[in-house]
């Protein structure tokens, strides 16, 4: 059954919410510039409840159940956080008020810069990127503006690793350079001597994601680092894979130069439906002064009567800002509550039970499915959801099957080195009972493919919906509910 | 707490992989740098968590506790109790991007209503799922442009009275484009006039970006200007307010191209800068020009109803590097409550809103300009913001209202070196007649001080 939309249960001259009587003499209002028309839909406040609680019930959510979507870190989101980041206090701090009214909001921002910078073990970090794509964008502006600042234009070139996220190409060619693809070796490290040739005095630098989109550690991680800083390059970390990093190793001590932070992947703040996240970067020392503007930072110590003043800082060589205002405040307040309710201690044992969960699934399930890279995983791992004895089965079905099984489906069809990808990233939130339950669902449907391959085929079939018409949707461009012409 | 796992259940899986200690799976990492010592301070209980920040939160002294006369980009308007709860709901916060339709119905859904919402809110034919906020928005109108002509038109024409944090936004993301120019004219004046910017516009202009109302509350007929951009063959977008689109005629009616905007009016919190909205709205014709995610109607094997992400084409993780924005996460939830927002408030309850603001707006700059020494500068209609002239500096003004619990206008000499004791004053539907009287009174008593 499908949700009428909101359009649909419209009903002319309902309404769902009444504001108070004007309280001061009405003004002339500018006869010109009136609109005649405004075609939004009426309804009561318990036809808008019942409408999205329908909604909400058509949609899958890691509340709901395991969420193995790899490369998002779908873990557990407490519920603390969301009672810290709607406390009136900071719910109601305009962005430009005067920076002695919001000493707390700044606080927190210093914090969370402060923290960010000791588990990362980068000397300085900006909180403004948007999400993680804007945090690759403010890294490789560095990046851009660093060479220039040294009067170095030849470098026009930035090396992405074929196992490195899906962004980081659209990234680089929008901040003006031309990505170039660096292959992978066997074990699914980056090809050091494809590298060496690759690197010369036209190369910014390396996007490297580490762990990869593999889930693999590259075992020649400083031998890497080491290449493209010879060249004069520079090596940008994608950190959304930094959960499996958290207190067992830090970015910065291993010669990254930049690397941004998700908040919503690592230090559990929501997914949001597909936003809002949070892409702080971090910088080496040598790059503080080209981060976006502003910066939070005490601009007054504090004595032994007074705290000290914490305000907005403007770096000297700013790329610029990059979005309005400081932000995503709300979701910084939610991933420092996260950090401080786990100290060092529990950081390190979030890195440790992904990576436990992770190679546990990939240790049961390599029996059943092909595991191109059979190492030690990170977080997550890559299986093929294909098999030659299996004719046209893919990893789609795979994926669909899964659904009736009650979870949702792995990352499908990425990383594009592996043939009918499914990647898998348990996080450490999953208990072994899940994953058992998972496993047992993963082998039922590669048995299934062999000898049911029709039950994939046609999956899902519990859903609310069934397969829709992808091409359909292109091709008609339905994408308004209701136009006033309509009528 | 967050980690499920028993000392049994943790040696049965270690057993099972063939480790001793959670440390073996860590030997691929340079025993140099493996386990640092991090300097942060020990883990709270939840009780010492909410302790804590709520003792920070109580060191800001915010709208909540505080009469509120600032906006310039941000405002403080009143968020139904609805909105909140429904997002609130776990189904939606604690899912991500819509890969599976299947599972997804219900963001992709209400996707589709947010898009129809700022269609018919805005005019336009469509709209997209959202952006990072207004000032993105607004730069990725200025690139969807300029890409639409290939580069071969590079100049865009920005008028000097758009939000000055969305002008620097436009000008770090151009910085990228090499061999693009950015316009913008120096004059900085509450009286810029729109026709006077269309005459910058040429052959080798790409778009002419507008604010309506603009930074200083102007609203000016854009029709003019519309055409003659038109006539040399550029776009037109504009960044609107979209409680002012409530009453006012939608930028459609002028014949834009692009209408963009900050969506935080729309239910949602000032939270000290973000999560907020950016909406991008434009005719049928760009739709495959625009960047950022689309969802579209389509029907399952059975004929049923359903809702998909489309022209996936255009992005990120299948164009790669030919793609001309990185955008993937948005502001989803930010979308949603906006979606409630706009439903619950529908046609009647906007109107309601939108002239709430002018009104008091209009009264609170009447009695401003009844005192001796302040002037109102916009000699342009305007909506909900307005420039008063002052008889000395604005942050002295703002920090005697300050002691005595009112949040004074935006000081245009932070944005604008020329504007001195220039403030610019916002009025909302949760400002009272008193709050309004109380300002009133305290820019008096402030011109003695």
């Amino acid at each position: 059954m499908s949700e009428p939309t909101i359009y649909e249960i419209s009903s002319p001259g309902r309404t769902g919410i009444e504001y108070a009587h004007l309280d001061v003499p009405p003004s002339e209002l500018p006869d010109a510039f009136l609109r005649e028309e405004l075609p939004l839909p009426e309804l009561s406040e318990l036809d808008i409840v019942r409408h999205f609680t329908h909604l909400s019930k058509l949609n899958y959510s890691i509340d709901g159940g395991f969420y193995p979507l790899g490369s998002c870190t779908m873990k557990y989101n407490p519920r603390i956080n969301e009672v810290t980041a709607r406390m009136p206090g900071f719910l109601k701090a305009h962005p430009l008020q005067p920076i002695e009214t919001v000493q707390g909001s700044l606080v927190i921002m210093y914090l969370l810069q402060e923290t960010l910078k000791e588990i990362t073990g980068f000397d300085a970090v900006t909180l403004q990127p948007a999400a993680g794509a804007q945090g690759e964008l403010v890294g490789s502006l560095i990046m851009r503006a660093y060479h220039r600042s040294r009067g170095d234009l030849k470098r026009t070139k930035v090396l992405v690793p074929d196992s490195a996220h899906g962004t980081n190409p659209a990234t680089s060619s929008m901040a003006g350079f031309e990505p170039v693809n660096v292959p992978s070796d066997a074990r699914g490290n980056v090809d050091v001597d494809r590298l060496r040739e690759l690197c010369d005095d036209t190369t910014a630098g390396l996007m490297l994601t580490n762990p990869n989109t593999l889930g693999l550690f590259d075992e020649h991680v400083l031998e890497v680092i080491d290449i493209v800083h010879q060249a004069g390059g520079l090596v940008y970390g994608d950190g959304a894979n930094l959960n499996a990093l958290l207190g067992v190793t830090r970015p910065g001590d291993l010669g990254f130069d930049i690397m941004h932070i998700n908040l919503h992947k690592t230090f559990s703040t929501p997914h949001g439906g597909g936003g809002p996240g949070s892409g702080p970067v971090a910088v080496a020392d040598f790059l503080a002064d080209f981060l976006p503007d502003p910066i939070v930072a005490i601009i007054e110590e504090g004595t032994d009567e007074m705290p000290p003043l914490y305000g907005f800082v403007h770096p000297p060589h700013s790329i610029g800002r990059i979005k309005s205002f400081h932000g995503h405040f709300g979701i910084i307040v939610r991933a420092l509550t996260y950090i401080m309710m786990q100290g060092p201690d529990g950081l390190r044992s979030v890195a440790e039970h992904a990576v436990l969960n992770a190679n546990y699934l990939m240790e049961l399930l390599k029996q059943d499915y092909t595991l191109p890279y059979d190492r030690d995983c990170m977080h997550e791992f890559v299986l093929e959801g294909v098999w030659q004895d299996a004719e046209g089965v893919h990893a789609l079905d795979v994926a669909k099957r899964l659904m009736d099984y009650g979870m949702h489906p792995p990352t499908n069809y990425f990383p594009l080195i592996v043939n009918e990808a499914l990647m898998i990233e348990p996080t450490e939130t999953e208990s072994k009972q899940t994953l058992d339950v998972f496993v047992d669902a993963m082998k039922k449907i590669a048995k299934e493919a062999h000898e049911q391959p029709e039950l994939l085929h046609e999956a899902p079939h519990n859903t609310p919906i069934g397969r829709l018409d992808e091409v359909k949707a292109a091709k008609d461009l339905v994408l308004c509910c209701w136009r006033p012409e309509e009528e | 707490m967050f980690i499920p796992h028993t000392d049994v259940e943790r040696q049965e899986m270690l057993k099972t992989i063939g480790k001793k200690e959670l440390s073996e799976l860590f030997n691929v990492i340079p025993e140099e740098f493996r386990y640092p010592e991090l300097d942060i301070p020990p883990a709270l209980s939840e009780m010492e968590a909410q302790q804590q920040f709520s003792n920070l939160a109580d060191a800001n002294n915010a709208c909540d506790e505080m009469a509120c006369f600032l906006g310039a980009g941000a405002y403080n308007h009143y968020v139904p109790a609805t909105v909140d709860f429904l997002l609130h709901r776990g189904e939606f916060f604690t899912a991500y991007t819509p890969y599976q339709p299947e599972i997804s119905q219900g963001t992709l859904q209400a996707i589709f209503e947010f898009q129809s919402l700022i269609a018919n809110l805005t005019g336009m034919d469509i709209a997209n799922a959202s952006h990072y906020d207004g000032a993105t928005a607004a730069a990725e109108a200025c690139i969807s442009a300029y890409h639409h002509f290939r580069g071969k038109r590079p100049k865009l024409v920005l008028s000097p009275n758009l939000n000055p944090q969305y002008l620097e936004t436009i000008h770090t993301y151009f910085g990228m484009l090499d061999g693009s120019k950015l316009l913008v004219p120096e004059e900085q004046t509450a009286f810029s006039d729109p026709d006077q910017l269309a005459t910058l516009v040429d052959d080798q202009t790409a778009l002419i970006l507008m604010q309506y109302p603009d930074f200083l509350g102007n609203i000016y007929d854009l029709t003019a200007l519309t055409t003659k951009a038109h006539e040399q063959g550029a776009l037109v977008a504009v960044s609107v307010n979209p409680i002012a689109l409530g009453l006012l005629k939608p930028p459609a009616d002028f014949g834009v191209d692009f209408v963009v905007g900050e969506g935080q009016p729309l239910g949602i919190p000032m939270s000290f800068g973000g999560p907020y909205l950016g909406f991008f709205a434009t005719r049928k014709e760009l739709v495959r020009k625009i960047s950022g995610r689309i969802v579209g109607e389509t029907v399952d094997g059975q004929g049923q109803r359903g809702y998909v992400l489309t022209l996936t084409a255009r992005e990120q993780h299948i164009r790669r590097e030919k793609a001309t924005s990185n955008i993937c996460t948005n502001q989803g939830l930010m979308a949603l409550a906006a979606t409630i927002y706009l439903s619950l408030l529908g046609k009647s309850g906007l109107r309601q809103v939108a002239e709430l603001c002018y009104h008091k707006a209009h009264y609170a700059a009447q009695q401003i300009a009844g005192l001796e020494g302040y002037k109102l500068i916009n000699n342009q209609p305007f909506f909900n913001e307005f420039v008063v002239e002052c008889p000395k500096n604005v942050s002295v003004i703002n920090q005697h209202m300050l002691e005595h619990g009112l949040i004074g206008g935006y000081d245009l000499e932070k944005s604008y070196p020329k504007l001195k004791n220039q403030m610019l004053v916002a009025v909302t539907e949760l400002n009272s007649r008193e709050e309004i009287d109380l300002l009133v009174d305290l820019l008096e008593e402030a011109r003695h001080e």
